[in-house]
């Protein structure tokens, strides 16, 4: 029996992962929430980040829509991570603009955009170890809480009852991931996958708008990926965008809406996974040379 | 919280024993150790300070003991005829708390890009500069009274009850160490109050994050600049709070008080008492006062009757006894003597998981 089986597919879901910017179908009619639904939630223009001489991004220029799940693929060393950390605000970009939601965001520290609501996982796991896996997404929920120094000496009612309520989200988002283990297992005794489902309800813990995954399946075995792509198909249809990066050809092209390929950190390609795939520069870009 | 009948029990015992400990203390071992027991009382407060900064924050502070001087001096230059002012108690302590508390943050601001080894050198020095400040503050205008220090300070006085003499209460005559003994008690009882509650909070969990991973805890959207201020100042307000206490009890302080060691000896108590538990920082802060007096006091004797006379000065033998002491717990309690319950999991669960890691790979490729 492994957590793979009591599965993600069949989610009874008593969660509920909507960010409150999101407007509710019956109050807008069907074409405004279309066009909502167009909008970009991210949008990068002329991005550009160096590292020394080196330009581990130049003139990167893309949007991600409301509600998708956008793949973001490119060989080893494509400055894929790079992007991740110049959205999520652990790099400051050097040239360009980062729009989110509607606001630019420049020179942003990155618990100002987890606030704003991009939150990440980590290509190598970055969990706290030594805390136990719902002390990891009770962490998550630091950005979305209030109670401050009085409030954790006096225990009033107001921090007694938000206290109660983190514990009781963070209960609900382990059992959404499916880690079916006592609630205080330190995360480093959790199997690999399960670490890596931990990653994904820590970061859903702060009700983000936009979910960016750095291989989320790296190192999984099938039955692994399979229940990770339902997981994160559970996770769109709760509204929630998803960026992500992968190596898994099979899971992008199964998964993604659209797909952006990019090679020394210039973007060459971006569409539909059909098309990317056919793209000749693409396939040069992965084989090599004058393949195509 | 709920206490079975069991802990509870206990508890009531232990309420007891503390009560009773200044009036055995002096009937077996003498005056002396009671003002022992004060200030083994008073280092549990400072170890419970740097706690909060190195156990839960994870910031490896070497100067801790800059912000207890700076709680003492507080207190000496208020109510002592140093400047002839001579404020209430209830007055000064709490000023010399937030005073700590603002150096605190001072002394933190600068240093929060810092991790490890960098951060201890810089926290190393500012602990300098301030007892060296203390130590030459007394020329052109004298603040501090320079290294000679700052004497006759007022003891600690509520309206017209003073600590620093023998007080009746309710029949039984209380000299002055007994009084100041129940005072810190009082003290210490909060400070082990607030941590625990702190511990146990949205700020406490933002603060292990942090030690476990700035990174990914600044990406889940912990300020962690705030949150790293807030533990220096909280670490520091316990630091003044029990420096002001410090220069009641004295009644005379000078740099010298203040040195690099001091601040080596709590960090010890906190490490060795096992970091980030309460319960093993205050063991820690018992032994860690405790074990050398208890050295300085048995050497002599001791050797008196091995050899028939004193081969090596008691002095230096505490401090030799203290180190080996100290070189084999880290030995055979790496964690700490009472480590926290999460790191006890830790180096139990290990085989097993290890175990149960194997059999899950098994079960997935099959």
């Amino acid at each position: 029996m492994t957590a793979a089986d009591n599965g993600h597919g069949k989610q009874a879901m008593p969660v509920s992962l909507s960010p409150s910017s999101l407007p509710q179908a019956g109050e807008r009619d069907a074409v405004s929430l279309r066009e909502f639904q167009d909008q970009a939630l991210l949008q990068l223009s002329g991005v550009g980040k160096h590292f020394g001489g080196l330009a581990a991004l130049s003139e990167v220029s893309l949007h991600i829509r409301r509600g998708e799940i956008y793949g973001l693929i490119g060989p080893n060393g494509a400055g894929k991570t790079t992007l991740f950390n110049v959205i999520t605000g652990l790099y400051q970009l050097d040239e360009g603009a980062l729009t989110f939601d509607g606001v630019a965001y420049v020179h942003c520290k990155p618990h100002v955009l987890a606030e704003a609501g991009i939150a990440r996982t980590f290509q190598n796991i970055r969990l706290f170890a030594n805390m136990s896996a719902l002390e990891n997404i009770m962490v998550g929920r630091h950005v979305r809480t209030r109670t401050g120094i009085w409030g954790a000496l006096s225990r009033n009612a107001a921090a007694c009852a938000e206290e109660r309520a983190i514990a009781q989200r963070a209960r609900e988002l382990l059992r959404y991931v499916g880690i079916d283990r006592p609630h205080q297992t330190l995360a480093k005794h959790l199997s690999y996958g399960e670490q890596r489902r931990l990653e994904i309800a820590r970061a859903l813990a702060t009700e983000p708008a936009l979910l960016a995954l750095d291989e989320p399946a790296a190192g999984m075995n099938a039955t692994e990926t399979e229940s990770l792509k339902s997981l994160l198909q559970a996770i769109r249809a709760s509204g929630i965008t998803v960026l992500l990066i992968e190596h898994d050809v099979k899971l992008i092209m199964g998964l993604c809406d659209r797909v952006a390929v990019l090679d020394y950190g210039k973007k060459i390609a971006e569409g539909i996974p059909e098309e990317v795939r056919r793209n000749p520069a693409v396939i040069a870009a992965y084989l090599g040379g004058e393949a195509a | 919280m709920k206490f079975n009948q069991k802990s509870k029990l206990l508890l009531t015992a232990l309420a007891f024993a503390l009560l009773l400990l200044p009036f055995a203390t002096d009937a077996l071992f003498g005056r002396g150790w009671v003002r022992i027991a004060d200030f083994a009382l008073l280092y549990i407060m400072l170890a419970l300070g740097l706690n909060i900064v190195v156990g839960y924050a994870g910031l490896l502070d070497l100067g801790y003991i800059a912000f207890f001087a700076v709680g003492a001096y507080n207190y000496a230059l208020l109510s002592s005829p140093q400047f002839g002012l001579h404020w209430p108690a209830w007055a000064v302590l709490p000023l010399g708390a937030l005073l700590a508390c603002c150096f605190g943050v001072l002394l933190g601001a600068p240093t929060l890009r810092l991790r490890g080894d960098y951060l201890a050198i810089v926290t190393l020095g500012f602990g300098e500069i301030i007892r060296i400040f203390l130590n030459n503050l007394n020329a052109p205008v004298n603040i501090t009274n320079g290294p000679q220090g700052i004497s006759m300070i007022d003891p600690v006085r509520v309206g017209g009850f003073s600590l620093g003499a023998t007080q009746e209460i309710f029949g039984i005559s209380l000299p002055s160490v007994h009084l100041y003994y129940y005072l810190f008690l009082l003290f210490t009882l909060l400070v082990v109050c607030v941590s625990r509650r702190l511990e146990d909070s949205r700020i406490g969990r933002a603060w292990m994050a942090i030690r476990e991973d700035e990174v990914a805890a600044e990406a889940m959207g912990i300020n962690t600049r705030d949150i790293k201020l807030l533990a220096f100042a909280m670490g520091a307000t316990f630091g003044g709070l029990s420096g002001g206490l410090f220069a009641g009890l004295q009644g005379f302080i000078s740099p010298e008080s203040f040195g690099l060691m001091e601040s080596i000896m709590i960090l010890c108590m906190v490490v060795l008492g096992g970091m980030g538990n309460i319960a093993g920082v205050v063991l820690g802060g018992v032994l860690l006062a405790l074990l050398p007096e208890a050295f300085r006091h048995g050497a002599g004797p001791v050797q008196q009757a091995l050899f028939g006379k004193a081969l090596v000065d008691p002095e230096s033998l505490r401090m030799l006894l203290f180190g080996l002491a100290l070189i084999a717990v880290m030995l055979l309690r790496p964690a700490g003597l009472w480590p926290s319950s999460v790191r006890r999991r830790e180096l139990e669960a290990d085989d097993g998981v290890a175990q149960q890691e194997q059999e899950t790979v098994y079960d997935r490729s099959r």
